[in-house]
């Protein structure tokens, strides 16, 4: 007999073997934020500004990686591999949670790529507190994975409505959580809206963590920004999937 | 019995896509649903497969309803689809495992499974490639080995052999048929290629608007709607004219056409009634657009079937 744990397991390493057999894949979704880091970072003042800037990037990264994945469901659905998984026994939830259960894996991959290129420019690392970092982080992309296979199962056969919404909401998320430049300086209205972007909060979490500023406020703020990114993912992922035809 | 519906319907908005279909499959029978595109063949078999819920009516499937039961019909049953089961970012044998353990097998046990199905359906040199790569016709395989990892006792092709050539055609149904006779799996497909449900299926299920108008085995079918035709050429109109008084038939520039329900042997009978010798002389036998032709006045073979085939080979 099957259990949910057990389906969730397969979907999960169904979606993680392409990742494994092609591990350049991991790769190519944080082009973007490679470039930030070797054309942006440089431009930024003072000596400290990568110890600022590298744990925003990682944020990114992930937050590009995780919004781009519902495009592979997309296209399952579009060929008919999504059709015939919906046939098997596997239970609808575990459909969702092992595909959004992957994301953790290429997160990971590209934080650890990006810590070893910036430590030769001086980059310290705080391991504890990366560790930890790194587990807040996984809950927000599962979080974004899921809300991106939400959006996907809803796209269904448009698939450029998939891209619109987003690419549309890709670069205010960015910038809106001060992953870029600090939000403080910025005027009120700026900092107003940054407030309810959860990234934000992650954003904060990661930076302090990284510097090994392990008891902070902020990361509690993180943590609980990301756990509501991951439940509301999954919520809406599991009912999008349980609908889905 | 198999499959069991009661006035399966279903509606998509205002259009009535399946209207009240009463159908029983008997375990290892192998039934055809023939029909234009857009008659409901495709509906149905997604409500028989559990993909959609009627909107009314009921269906068992395997000895369960496919509704309250849809775990226990999808245990039992494979499905290949219209489209590409395996994930083309994937490795056809990874495929195959992932679909096995779908099915709870436990993974030495869909390996082996795996390599069995990849050595029957001729897959050993592409197995292990990833399949984008892989040509129409070892996907198609490739689909089909993934629907019969678990050895179901009922087997569901929504149109099998669309798009592909007429090569790789025929060797999916010797595929098929191998697989009947093999294991007495009950197969249910549909199908818009005549030929193919004619060859194949012992029994065929006409639909049009979402309804059954036929179902009976193609001779059957043939016989019972159309019957063969005799058709005979004379010299002249005015000798076709005479003959077809005489015979009972219909004259038009020159020829003579005559119905009977089994041509080769009533031809030399025929041919004794004449005075007058006729200048040639043919049989046609009906096919089963003939059949559909009857039954709805229109001809499967001019709808939109033929453009199908033709953007989907673009």
């Amino acid at each position: 007999m099957t259990t949910l744990v057990g389906d969730t397991a397969v979907v999960f390493s169904r979606e993680l073997r392409p990742v494994i057999r092609d591990p350049f894949s991991v790769i190519f979704s944080m082009i973007q934020p490679l470039f930030f880091l070797g054309l942006f970072a440089p431009l930024l003042p003072g000596d400290e500004s990568l110890q600022w800037f590298v744990p925003g990037i990682i944020v990114m990264s992930c937050l590009f990686g995780s919004s781009m994945t519902g495009s592979n469901l997309l296209f399952e659905i579009q060929t008919g591999s999504h059709e015939r998984m919906l046939v098997t026994p596997l239970r609808r939830p575990a459909l969702l949670i092992g595909r959004a259960l992957k994301e953790i894996v290429p997160m990971i991959a590209q934080a650890v790529l990006i810590v070893a290129v910036c430590i030769p420019f001086g980059f310290e690392l705080h391991l504890p507190g990366a560790l930890l970092g790194l587990l807040i982080l996984a809950g927000f992309c599962v979080g974004l994975g899921a809300l991106s296979y939400t959006l996907a199962l809803a796209s269904k056969n448009k698939e450029w409505l998939f891209w619109t919404v987003q690419q549309t909401l890709l670069f205010p998320l960015l910038l809106l959580a001060g992953v870029l430049l600090p939000i403080d300086d910025g005027p009120g209205w700026l900092q107003a809206l940054s407030k309810f972007n959860p990234m934000t909060y992650v954003v904060s979490a990661e930076r302090a963590l990284f510097n090994g500023d392990i008891w902070s406020r902020g990361t509690a703020e993180g943590l609980v920004a990301a756990v509501l990114v991951a439940a509301l993912g999954l919520v809406v992922g599991v009912r999008a999937m349980k609908r889905s035809d | 019995m198999m499959i069991e519906t009661r006035e399966l319907t279903k509606l998509f908005k205002d259009v009535r896509a399946v209207d009240g279909i009463n159908l029983t499959v008997a375990r290892g029978e192998l039934v055809a649903l023939l029909g234009p595109n857009g008659a409901g063949k495709s509906t149905t078999l997604r409500m028989l497969t559990t993909l959609i819920p009627p909107t009314s009516g009921s269906a068992s499937v395997a000895g369960f309803d496919v509704v309250r039961r849809q775990r226990d019909v999808r245990l039992r049953i494979g499905y290949i689809g219209q489209g590409n089961g395996a994930g083309h970012s994937q490795r056809g044998r990874d495929e195959l495992i992932s679909q096995g353990r779908a099915y709870g097998m436990p993974v030495r046990a869909a390996r082996t499974r795996a390599a069995e199905l990849i050595e029957s359906l001729g897959l050993g040199d592409v197995a292990d490639r990833t399949v984008s790569t892989l040509s129409g016709g070892q996907r198609r395989r490739l689909d089909i080995a993934m629907g019969l990892i678990h050895a179901p006792e009922l087997l569901f092709l929504d149109e099998p052999s669309t798009g592909l050539d007429p090569q790789n055609r025929a060797n999916l149904q010797e595929h098929i048929l191998r697989l009947r006779a093999e294991h007495g799996t009950t197969i249910v497909m549909t199908t818009h290629y005549l030929d193919e449900a004619d060859s194949m299926a012992e029994r065929v299920i006409v639909i049009d608007h979402g309804r059954i108008i036929a179902d009976d085995s193609p001779q059957q079918l043939k016989a019972k709607h159309v019957g063969d035709r005799i058709i005979l050429g004379f010299a002249s109109p005015q000798e076709a004219a005479a003959a077809a008084r005489t015979l009972d038939g219909q004259d038009k520039d020159g020829y003579v056409r005559i119905k009977t329900e089994d041509g080769p042997r009533e031809a030399p009978a025929i041919l004794d009634r004449l005075t007058v010798k006729p200048t040639s002389i043919e049989v046609t036998r009906p096919t089963l657009d003939d059949v559909f032709l009857t039954l709805t006045g229109r001809s499967l073979r001019e709808d939109s079937s033929s453009r199908t085939d033709e953007l989907v080979e673009a």
